[in-house]
């Protein structure tokens, strides 16, 4: 069973009067089929922990280690560990200019698979999952995020995530910016990976919305760089009535 | 966000409307002629030099490149119905479309033995491009190139160039009545050769002329594809494309001389540039006289720098003397490579290089798809993967 650890990691960003640390010792452990919120207000580090585990050259890890299945993700390059299983639903997709969707999808396809998908099944499988998502079939012709809507953005990331099957799924505030149909057909295509039980999930939101629609196993409530609560759905009900406030002033303190 | 901006470019820019500046040909050191004793030898501070390394053109802007015999090889392949001809110095239908605008021009007007000269009969529609051939040799040439498309005839017309040559030409299109003229000049040279060249059309009353450079190879390229309108309803589409390796100079110099009403004219150019002192120059001047109420125009020029120690200048002008235009607008741009980009693809799981290639297809796919000429987007194609190859390696 695929396993992500991640264990005490520090991450800093270089800003203009010297590296500045963001992620003060991370411990985190996602199991294929588990789903785990993570909550917390803006400026706490839970992008950056996203985006480092994807590996983005921004970020600098200065201590702590990230396991996939034993094996250090932290040596892999970006490609190797998407490769390895390790998918980021982003929260500002790039546009790529003169590189169409389907060529995109599939050049994909055929580094996360290790081979070209026969070209038959594959235009039926990008096709259905397209239909799922509600997206028009002329969407495979435009280019990579080039003048898509927020909702179209977000519906391409997680087409990326139904054709892609990673072991681990990170989701970065995919529901930022969504109006709420969207936000259901979205949360509707997270939920039917997660139904393979082939999935772990790590869902970045600073909004409880989305977790009316994807119901997650176990909480965790983000500050100051690091996990400051863990609980199960219950947690969330917590943060909906009461908000951060309590965790700001103690992340800021501690 | 870092400043997306190479620290070695400029992107000056003017749009003048009416005044009474000089007119954008009134800029340069001397009024075009035929002969080169006209002009000044440059000494590289004037305004059409300032950018280009004199000491690499080996004398063809001081005279002291003198033709060898060895220089290039041309030939010209045709479809029936077209006629091909050498002609010498005196044949009168040499220097139609426009006088030589720089000294490098004029040397090669003025010291050309034979011109050759491609006539396309009027209402002929020809189905097969022609093809000419110029091959360089490794000696020093002056080149003179007539392609002349009758009343509403139909041509596509690639030049070809190729090996080692110091080369300075000009090439003229007559674009008849009517006429349709897409014409392809590759620069796929040595990394050796020297080519000064300029590229006058002359297009007829509502004639279409295409025109696509494209430039990898040589030392030093420096093109100067002009237009002028010979009647109303004219459109010229100018494109080009560009891959300016470590220590290339490519300089490209265009002018749309809008004196004609109710023309359009459509200029795009696209580079990449990589490694160091890789340069290239876009200089984009299009000029919309008094005359030329209903004039359409527009300009882009975007450079995409994939490595350090490469430098862009890229100089867009627009000079309007009239206001009863329909449009007229530039835009140039220079950026790094999109380190968010890469970011993405490669988190998709494709490799640093693959991504890498995706991008800069990306980038020209829009302006190879312009061409229209199968077999030579495709072969444009593997050329920029080629390049990107080596880059990578």
């Amino acid at each position: 069973m695929a396993t992500l650890e991640i264990h005490d990691l520090h991450v800093s960003v270089e800003a203009e009067n010297g590296p500045r640390e963001i992620l003060r010792g991370v411990d985190l452990t996602v199991k294929q089929g588990e789903t785990h919120a993570i909550m917390g207000p803006n400026g706490s580090g839970k992008s950056t922990l996203a985006y480092s585990l994807a590996g983005h050259p921004k970020y600098t890890i200065t201590g702590g280690t990230v396991t996939l299945d034993g094996e250090d993700v932290l040596e892999m390059s970006v490609d190797e560990r998407a490769r390895a299983g390790v998918f980021l639903a982003m929260q500002y997709p790039v546009e790529v200019p003169g590189v169409s969707v389907s060529n995109f999808l599939r050049t994909s396809a055929t580094a996360i698979r290790g081979e070209a998908p026969k070209l038959r099944t594959w235009v039926k499988e990008v096709k259905e999952a397209m239909e799922r998502l509600h997206m028009d079939p002329a969407f495979a012709e435009r280019n990579v995020n080039e003048g898509f809507s927020g909702g179209e953005k977000k519906r391409h990331e997680i087409l990326q995530l139904e054709l892609l099957k990673p072991k681990i799924a990170i989701l970065d505030e995919t529901d930022s910016g969504l109006d709420v149909d969207a936000l259901r057909q979205v949360s509707e295509g997270v939920n039917r990976v997660r139904d393979t039980g082939e999935v772990g999930t790590l869902l970045i939101t600073h909004y409880t919305r989305i977790l009316r629609y994807i119901k997650p196993d176990f909480v965790h409530v983000f500050s100051a760089g690091r996990i400051v609560e863990s609980g199960g759905a219950e947690l969330a009900d917590k943060l909906e009535n009461e908000g951060y406030e309590a965790y700001v002033k103690g992340g800021v303190t501690a | 966000m870092a400043d997306n901006t190479p620290a070695g470019s400029t992107t000056d820019g003017a749009i003048q409307v009416g005044g009474p500046q000089q007119p954008i040909d009134a800029r340069v050191s001397a009024p075009a002629s035929y002969d080169v004793a006209d002009f000044p030898v440059p000494h590289g501070r004037e305004e059409e030099w300032r950018f280009t390394p004199l000491e690499r053109l080996r004398g063809l802007h001081d005279g002291t490149a003198v033709a060898d015999g060895a220089g290039v090889k041309v030939e010209v392949t045709a479809p029936e119905g077209v006629t091909v001809e050498t002609v010498g110095r005196d044949d009168a239908r040499l220097g139609k479309a426009g006088k030589p605008v720089d000294r490098v021009a004029a040397q090669a007007f003025s010291s050309f033995e034979k011109a050759s000269i491609v006539s396309v009969p009027k209402d002929t529609v020809l189905t097969e491009p022609v093809r000419i051939s110029v091959h360089g040799e490794g000696g020093v040439a002056f080149g003179h190139q007539v392609i002349e498309i009758g009343a509403f005839a139909e041509a596509v017309v690639v030049l070809d160039h190729t090996g080692d040559a110091t080369l300075a030409a000009n090439v003229e299109y007559l674009v008849g009545d009517g006429a349709k003229l897409t014409v392809v000049s590759v620069q796929d040279w040595d990394p050796t050769a020297v080519h000064a060249a300029q590229h006058s059309a002359l297009v007829g009353r509502d004639a279409s002329f295409k025109s696509v450079i494209v430039t990898f190879g040589g030392d030093l390229v420096r093109l100067h594809p002009r237009v002028v309108y010979a009647g109303p309803g004219g459109e010229a589409e100018l494109y080009g494309l560009y891959f300016t390796d470590q220590g290339q100079h490519q300089e490209h110099r265009l002018l749309v001389d809008h004196d004609t009403p109710h023309c359009r004219s459509n200029v795009a150019y696209k580079g990449a540039l990589q490694g160091k002192d890789a340069h290239a120059v876009w200089i984009g001047d299009v000029l919309i006289r008094a005359a030329a109420e209903g004039t359409d125009t527009y300009e882009l020029n975007r450079n995409l720098v994939l490595t350090d120690g490469a430098r862009v200048d890229s100089v867009p002008n627009l000079e309007i003397e009239t206001g009863e235009i329909v449009g007229a607008g530039h835009a140039s741009a220079t950026g790094r490579f999109d380190d968010e980009q890469l970011f993405y693809l490669m988190a998709r799981g494709i490799p640093a290089d693959e991504a890498r290639r995706l991008v800069v297809r990306g980038f020209f796919a829009e302006l190879v798809q312009q061409i229209g000429i199968p077999d030579l987007e495709e072969r444009l194609i593997a050329k920029i993967e080629a390049e990107l190859e080596a880059a990578v390696a």
